[in-house]
């Protein structure tokens, strides 16, 4: 979807202005809130494309402007009452509960050593996205190719600056879920994935490009056609 | 809460209903919540990152298989997982400067760096450095890239997590790996940054 989370190449949000250091969580709800993903991914609520789908769905200007983990908050949100596990009304009735009673204990449980368990096996060996296809790469390394340039309204990995524009393949991954398949719940059905190298010149223009500059971006199969193959190099 | 900028008390509010309702479904304990934090906070962090640069600094065959197959050769040090299953290594030269970035979300490789600065995450550094990256780095951060080095701005669009193998500083020859894992700060892995000086 054309969203403003999709934001490279965005002129005038200011500078960067990076703090001398930070603490890696900087409120007391940043620390539920980013277990929530693991608690929730296990859940099965969503999967990691259809978790980002949720945050560029959010109104714009909240977007920009609000906490990184507030992006957080929505998307699990929305995704554990599509999911049947949240009502809505229920929810609301208990935020109006704690804001106006902050320090109220949490409900009563029990600890489950399950969640536990889950969390050390999942940090250390990841929820890796390859899959396996029948699906042959197209394309190989150092052809040129052309980003298509159509603008779906769901879940896409397409920058807008990448599209229409050309590059060359500098690197097969393999084969990965396909984000415009799984992040719009329509499966994974995994696709090629290949870096492309986009020169600064090919993006913003001559005039307004970093003479050496270059920018490399991973595309899936569907979104490149082919330029120019590479002499030799699909023998 | 879906427009709007809400205040600090209005999102904990938010985020401990959600919370007590995932607590009641079985969903999330508060020890899980403990235990994730103490993982992130005290064992997966940027000394990681700086501990495989500074082996490849050291190790020519270590330097070869990490340029090779970042996620095997972390591996070998125990060094892996969530959000970096598929890693790839960029080695700076004098020719060329690397730097990190996800202009869609906010991805970046966890098992060697830990969870990402804020800056990182906020859209300022998102819109910029693929379209300005030499200025952002000299005037944001103060890092001063040569016009003659070419700057590759490399954007994660997918489950590959791209970093930054910096460039061994002069002065360092017979350094231990632990010596020279010292001099290897966060910034020089994302590419923002140089590694510390040779005192």
């Amino acid at each position: 979807m054309n969203g403003v989370f999709d934001l490279g190449g965005t002129d005038g949000l200011g500078p960067v202005d990076p703090p001398e250091s930070e603490p890696i969580f900087r409120a007391e709800w940043e620390k539920p809130m980013f277990t929530m993903f693991s608690a929730c991914f296990r859940a099965g609520y969503f999967g990691l494309d259809s978790f980002r789908h949720g945050i560029e769905k959010i109104d714009p200007a909240t977007y920009l402007q609000s906490p990184y983990y507030e992006h957080w908050l929505h998307t699990i949100e929305d995704h554990a009452v599509a999911a049947g596990a949240i009502d809505p009304d229920e929810l609301d009735r208990r935020t109006r509960y704690y804001l106006d009673n902050p320090d109220a204990p949490l409900p009563d449980h029990e600890q489950n050593q399950e969640l536990i368990d889950f969390v050390d096996a999942v940090v250390p060996a990841g929820a890796p996205a390859q899959r396996a296809t029948d699906k042959q790469p197209r394309f190989s390394v150092g052809d040129v190719v052309r980003v298509r340039d159509d603008s779906p309204h769901g879940h896409t990995r397409r920058a807008r600056y990448i599209r229409g524009r050309t590059g060359t393949v500098s690197a097969h991954r393999g084969s990965f879920i396909y984000p415009d398949a799984a992040g719009n719940g329509l499966g994974e059905n995994p696709e090629h994935v290949y870096t492309v190298k986009f020169t600064s010149d090919e993006l913003w223009g001559p005039e307004y490009a970093d003479p050496k500059g270059s920018v490399y971006f991973d595309v899936w199969d569907p979104y490149i056609e082919l330029v120019s193959a590479t002499e030799g190099a699909n023998a | 809460m879906s427009t709007g900028v809400s205040s600090q008390e209005e999102i904990a509010a938010r985020v401990k209903a959600l919370e007590s309702m995932l607590i009641e479904r079985g969903v999330m304990t508060t020890s899980m919540v403990d235990h994730i934090v103490d993982i992130y906070e005290n064992e997966v962090g940027p000394q990681l990152g700086a501990k495989v640069v500074a082996k490849a600094w050291a190790d020519p065959d270590f330097r070869t298989r990490l340029l090779d197959d970042a996620t095997e050769a972390c591996k070998e040090l125990g060094i892996g997982g969530l959000q970096g299953e598929d890693m790839v290594v960029l080695e700076d030269t004098d020719e060329v400067h690397h730097a990190i970035v996800c202009t869609l979300c906010s991805c970046y490789p966890w098992p060697v760096l830990g969870l990402p600065p804020n800056w990182y995450k906020d859209p300022q550094y998102r819109a910029r450095i693929v379209r300005e990256p030499r200025k952002v780095l000299s005037e944001d951060f103060g890092f001063a890239v040569s016009d003659d080095r070419e700057i590759r701005i490399w954007d994660s669009s997918s489950e590959m997590r791209y970093w930054v193998l910096p460039q061994r500083p002069a002065g360092t020859g017979g350094w231990s790996e632990d010596q020279l894992a010292e001099l290897v700060t966060r910034d020089s892995m994302i590419g923002v940054g140089p590694v510390k000086e040779v005192a």
